[in-house]
């Protein structure tokens, strides 16, 4: 059964770009391209980890710790999209700048707050919360040979759940429908009585807090290991890049986050079939498919050229009504 | 008449400015630096304990922003060796940009000069003369470099594939091209050691010659940007494809041959930290400069003069917050909340150069 | 019959930076009549309106809704007091059907149902004589049809107060009578209509009353009713001037450029040129009417060189028969190919023959304009590149409909912009930036550009100037061609004349003038030929001087017996 733990552990994978990317297709929706994530996923992941390093192993009801972890990560990750958008909304500086800043500095704070961080408090017994239900009889999954069901989690449904229900809040709600026009038309939105500064405001944010939520999923949930949060970084340029692949529907980042696993944890587990013979070298060969087919998606997507496939209209232009 | 009083009416009103006095603008910048040194020290004192706890000691978090480049004649030696690679990727950039070819792979361009140039003393060091042999790792390096460079432009002039994703992946790829070789050079796992072989000549000092090139290069870019017919050519695609094509512009062609120049000096920027300075490679080379990089470009409105001032502001902030650390004595990554911190008052103040605020008067009541 | 006041507005000022847009400006507007807001280009109209509308605040002024003082800082504020604009460049969502644009930022209580929306929509398309497809994607529309969707987007928000803002530019003449029997029924039903315009015409037949707005300033508000055409003209541009362009008769008129059967296909695969043929000749202005999107744009980029065509010819006629052979070319050896194919004579007619002479002596008798040309070149430009046209020699001018986005570069000065055209002249490296400079020192002189200095971005200058930098630059390339497409669109009077007359000039030196306009009264006074296309046709080539209005206008809209059935 090798192969199918093999799959239930990229899903689990996945999760964290679903929610990555998910965040970033609601933020790019509204124009806004938010080159922040990677900082932002590190900083949802600094936040969870950081109310939980207080409660983690007091005797509070295991769901309110489940909830409150889940709470702080979204909050810290939403202020980090509060700063973004009053640099880019308000102050109108440029986007990709602004983004890179962002990324520096939420790596940064991430890294400086998880160092002083007890890996005992807030990792150790919260992991088993998080991972409900299916971490309650790990013996059962064990003798079926599914090591990996148990590593889905809460957060692994919460990011299934987000996904469908960004896709369904963009395309078949007003509230969708007037976002959408502030990220292509902007002019056209303000002209109809949109306000696009709100629009833009309240979708940067919730957009940051979903994507904080997948590096606090990452360390708490999936890898449970004190060092993970260092990797959350790369992970957040590769939500950036699903974005393209899952062409700006929330419900297909499942879909792409579940082959970019799979494509990510290949090497692992074709260096462990022994009737494929490799060496230690051919393993950072498989590690660069993940990125190889991003890049074959890109270039089919390009050549297609469909204009319901295309980014947001005004993606990275920054709006004043009065410029004429 | 009318016995409304209580009209309400926007408060701040917004309007984009029309022309600034250099001077002011200059006030605006150093006003921003100030309030982004207070306020990055009051991170500081949130983040720091032994600053917390000795509140007085705040005058040595400063003292140390600035030592950490100028404490000594080799640390300013440092500086400016820093601020010339970081300046020479951004000028690598810079062609692009202007292009609006938005080509954020430095990291993966440079790292394959330093890729380029380090297998060719692998291989070659020690068998053919040491001047043919730093010859050939330049040769190299410019060639890695462009054609890093030149595989996302082909597509982008083709089907007009969006070079940022692009160019980002590319940067991956090149980490785990080099894991791929170093696994092969040194099959233990092991990090491959300095090579003997193939070293920069070091007059002066052993960090004059980067510095001397990078600041030619500066020069020449510039000069290539502003005055010559490629730079032309190259801000008409980047203003609008329509004028190009409609004077006859070969729009493909201009987006190939500039970003072949872009890599190939993302190449040098490798050759120079290859042969100049590691004389190792290991994936991690670059260190991500190649994104601080891109940051410094775009401060310096892709400028090549103003880039150079740039990308030494970003480095002495970078050496003095890495002393800030060392100073308190602190883990994680501080230097980069400090750095992050500046940049933000520093993009942010762009704001107040461009736009005017008005605040409204109240209204008038009219008899 | 006593009328009830809509709106007031009162004493209204605007600045934009040092540029004053309104000035004290008093306007009234009644419940159920149109009043037409006349002024040129650049008067200040649009901004007016735009401050009713939200899109600008008042620096100054007091507006009234139905005598109540009211503060519109946004678009919504102007729909809370149900008052509506239709913007002259429209703003939807091209990815958005009809209905979904229609329906964008209304709160509405209940779930968001499109098939509902789709059926009110309907309905008061019905209501009003509409004919609109709810679900059919802005992407995919003709500009009438967008501006039908502005309009049920507004009268969706139940606005009873419209503005217009030159609704009749990009509309044929039929369908102008179309939406002025949609104004009257909406008039009819109480609604109060401000329609923006600088046609004269058009505000004697639609309009109750008229406001007259000059260079920022409320001129007077008159009844239509006792007013005149000369009247208003002079309200509008201060002085009397005369409505007349001077057309002088076609010198020796020969052909310059002859398109053989052009057919050509847009991006999505439409064919959007079905086998164009016509002829262009020196010293003649040779109009283009049709409805905007008719293939006009289409047919000057194929003769540019900036559209494919695989069909057809385009023939160039050089003017070379008797002309010395080095006006043309300079290099010695293609002198020497086209001496043996035996092209050329002597001024006493002998025919030349350079075998058996020396270098030095051939290049002497060629630059001494003793070699001629017998007969003109004939040079095919289909599918050459813009840069393959110019090196065959053929000097090409280009005025293109969108100025800032394809014929000179917004953010450069006006010197940069001058050297679109030249900088690769000669063979070194780096631009040279001195003759470009004192190009553009000529053109800001002579065509009276108003212009902080010669370094100032184009984009910051105002349409009529942005077109003078344009035009001059392209004459200055002394064409043989001159193909302009709108070259007066947005421009006030006075530059328009300017413009007119330049063509004009153009005309007497014998270059062959293409002109693409949308003013069939401009197109009349100026043309010596008119050629009407109609969906990527020619449906008529008409003679300037004797055509009428209503000629054209049916020649534009008319459709094939054997074609689809569009026309009511």
């Amino acid at each position: 059964m090798g192969w199918l733990n093999f799959i239930i552990e990229s899903l689990a994978f996945g999760a964290t770009f679903i929610y990555g990317s998910t965040g970033e297709i609601i933020t790019e929706k509204s124009g806004n391209l938010n080159l922040g994530i990677p900082g932002i996923m590190c900083m949802g992941g600094a936040g969870g980890c950081l109310v939980l390093n207080y409660i983690g192993k007091s005797n509070m009801n295991p769901i309110l710790i489940v909830l409150l972890g889940i709470l702080c990560s979204f909050a810290a990750s939403a202020v980090m999209g509060v700063i973004y958008s009053f640099m880019t909304v308000t102050l109108r500086c440029n986007q990709n700048v602004t983004g890179l800043a962002m990324t520096t500095f939420g790596v940064g704070l991430a890294w400086t707050i998880m160092a002083k961080l007890q890996q005992t408090k807030y990792l150790n017994t919260p992991k088993k919360y998080y991972r409900f239900p299916f971490s309650q009889n790990v013996t059962k999954w064990q003798e079926m040979g599914l090591d990996s069901m148990q590593k889905l989690g809460v957060m692994f449904f919460l990011a299934i759940i987000i996904a469908v229900l960004a896709s369904f809040l963009l395309y078949r709600t007003k509230v969708g429908l007037n976002l959408r026009a502030v990220g292509e038309n902007p002019a056209t939105a303000d002209a109809v009585g949109i306000n696009v500064t709100r629009y833009k405001y309240i979708a940067t944010c919730i957009g940051s807090g979903i994507a904080g939520l997948g590096g606090f999923y990452y360390i708490i949930d999936f890898s449970g290991s004190g060092e993970a949060y260092k990797s959350l970084e790369a992970y957040g340029w590769l939500s950036i890049a699903l974005v393209i692949f899952a062409l700006w529907r929330p419900h297909l980042t499942i879909v792409g986050s579940t082959v970019f696993g799979i494509l990510f944890s290949c090497s692992s587990y074709i260096t462990n079939i022994s009737w494929i013979r490799t060496t230690m070298a051919t393993k950072p060969l498989l590690r660069m498919l993940p990125y190889i087919v991003t890049i074959i998606v890109l270039v089919v997507t390009s050549i297609r050229n469909k204009k319901e496939n295309q980014p947001p209209a005004s993606l990275g232009l920054s709006y004043f009504r009065e410029d004429r | 008449m009318n016995k409304q009083n209580t009209v309400k009416e926007p408060f701040i009103h917004i309007t984009r400015r029309v022309s600034i006095k250099p001077v002011y603008s200059i006030l605006i910048r150093l006003g921003a630096i100030v309030a982004a040194l207070i306020v990055s020290g009051l991170m500081a004192f949130l983040l720091i304990e032994k600053l917390s706890q000795n509140p007085e000691k705040i005058g040595q978090y400063y003292i140390s922003l600035v030592k950490g480049s100028f404490s000594n004649g080799e640390m300013t030696w440092k500086f400016f060796k820093n601020t010339a690679v970081l300046l020479c990727i951004s000028l690598a950039l810079t062609p692009a940009f202007r292009m609006r070819f938005w080509n954020i792979g430095a990291e993966g361009q440079t790292l394959m000069g330093v890729f380029g140039a380090i297998s060719v003393s692998f291989y070659l060091g020690g068998k053919i003369p040491e001047s043919l042999l730093i010859v050939l790792m330049f040769v190299g390096a410019l060639i890695c470099g462009a054609v890093w460079g030149l595989i996302p432009a082909i597509f982008k002039a083709f089907f007009n594939t969006n070079e940022t994703l692009f160019t980002l992946m590319l940067n991956y790829i090149a980490t785990f091209f080099v894991s791929f070789f170093l696994l092969k050079w040194v099959p233990s796992g092991n990090a491959l050691g300095i090579l003997e072989h193939g070293w920069l000549p070091t007059p002066i000092h052993n960090y004059f010659l980067i510095i001397a090139v990078v600041a030619i290069m500066t020069v020449v870019l510039f000069i290539y940007l502003y005055y010559s017919k490629h730079g032309y050519e190259i801000n008409v695609v980047g203003e609008s494809i329509n004028t190009a094509n409609y004077i006859g512009i070969n729009v493909k062609k201009v987006i190939i041959r500039t970003m072949l120049l872009s890599g190939v000096l993302c190449g040098l920027a490798g050759f120079l930290i290859g042969a100049g300075l590691d004389h190792s490679i290991t994936s991690e080379t670059v260190g991500g400069r190649g994104f601080t990089a891109i940051l410094v470009s775009w401060l310096a409105y892709f400028n090549p003069l103003i880039m150079a001032l740039m990308a030494g502001l970003v480095v002495f902030l970078e050496m003095g917050a890495e002393q800030i650390s060392q100073t308190f004595d602190v883990q994680g990554a501080i230097p980069k909340v400090i750095v992050g911190t500046i940049l933000f008052f520093i993009i942010g103040c762009e704001f107040f150069i461009n736009y005017e605020i008005h605040f409204r008067k109240s209204h008038k009541e009219e008899a | 019959m006593e009328k009830n006041v809509a709106i007031q507005m009162k004493n209204i000022s605007k600045a934009f930076g040092s540029k004053v847009a309104n000035s004290h400006v008093d306007l009234t507007v009644c419940r159920g009549e149109i009043l037409a807001v006349l002024g040129e280009n650049g008067c200040g109209k649009t901004s007016l309106m735009n401050m009713l509308a939200g899109i600008y605040f008042p620096d100054e002024g007091q507006i009234f809704v139905d005598g109540k003082e009211v503060v519109i800082a946004s678009p919504k504020d102007a729909f809370d007091h149900k008052i509506g604009m239709i913007h002259q460049h429209f703003k939807l969502v091209d990815i958005f059907t009809a209905a979904e644009n229609i329906v964008l930022g209304i709160d509405e209580e209940g779930r968001y149902n499109i098939n509902d929306v789709n059926s009110r929509v309907s309905a008061i398309a019905d209501k009003y004589g509409f004919h609109i497809d709810p679900k059919k994607k802005i992407y995919d529309m003709s500009v009438s049809e967008k501006q039908t969707v502005e309009i049920i987007k507004v009268l969706y928000r139940g606005a009873d107060i419209l503005i217009l803002d030159e609704p009749t530019a990009v509309l044929t003449p039929q369908e102008t009578t179309r939406l002025f029997a949609v104004l009257r029924a909406m008039k009819a039903d109480g609604k109060s209509i401000i329609i923006i315009t600088h046609k004269l015409h058009e505000v004697l037949s639609i309009s109750d009353r008229v406001a007259v707005l000059r260079a920022g300033t409320h001129i007077a508000t008159v009844d239509t009713a006792s007013t005149n055409e000369s009247e208003l003209t002079e309200m509008m541009v201060g002085k009397k001037v005369v409505l007349n362009i001077d057309r002088a008769e076609p010198k020796n008129p020969e052909p310059r450029l002859v398109v053989k059967n052009i057919r050509s296909v847009d991006e999505d695969g439409n064919e959007v040129l079905k086998g164009i043929s016509f002829t262009a000749n020196a010293g003649e202005i040779l109009g283009i009417a049709g409805i905007a999107g008719s293939g006009q744009r289409e047919l000057l980029e194929t003769i540019a060189g900036l559209h494919p065509s695989n069909v057809g010819d385009v023939i160039f006629h050089s003017p070379k028969k008797n002309k010395p052979v080095s006006y043309f070319h300079k290099s010695y050896e293609k002198v020497l190919e086209l001496s043996k194919e035996n092209k050329f004579h002597y001024e006493n007619g002998e025919r030349v023959d350079f075998t058996g002479m020396r270098r030095k002596d051939i290049k002497k008798l060629v630059n001494d304009e003793k070699v001629l040309f017998d007969e003109d070149e004939l040079i095919d430009l289909r599918d050459k590149t813009p840069l393959q046209i110019r090196e065959l020699g053929v000097r090409l001018s280009f005025v293109p409909e969108d100025r800032l986005g394809m014929g000179l570069v917004g953010n450069m000065d006006i010197t940069d912009n001058m050297m679109l055209r030249s900088y690769r002249k000669g063979d070194s490296i780096f631009v040279n930036r001195q003759k470009p400079k004192a190009l553009a020192e000529d053109i800001v002189s002579s065509l009276e550009v108003s212009t902080p200095g010669l370094s100032t971005p184009v984009r910051k200058l105002s349409g009529g100037n942005v077109q003078k930098v344009l035009v001059g630059r392209e004459i200055a390339l002394s064409p043989k061609v001159l193909m302009a497409a709108y070259p007066v669109r947005g421009l006030d009077i006075n530059s328009s004349y300017l413009i007119y007359n330049l063509l004009n000039k153009q005309k007497e030196n014998g270059v062959a003038v293409i002109f693409v306009g949308e003013d069939l009264d401009v197109l009349l006074g100026l043309c010596d030929r008119i050629m009407v296309l109609n969906s990527g046709k020619i449906t008529g080539i008409l003679d300037g001087r004797t055509a009428t209005k209503e000629e054209i206008g049916f020649l534009m809209t008319k459709t094939d017996g054997m074609g689809e059935e569009k026309h009511e």
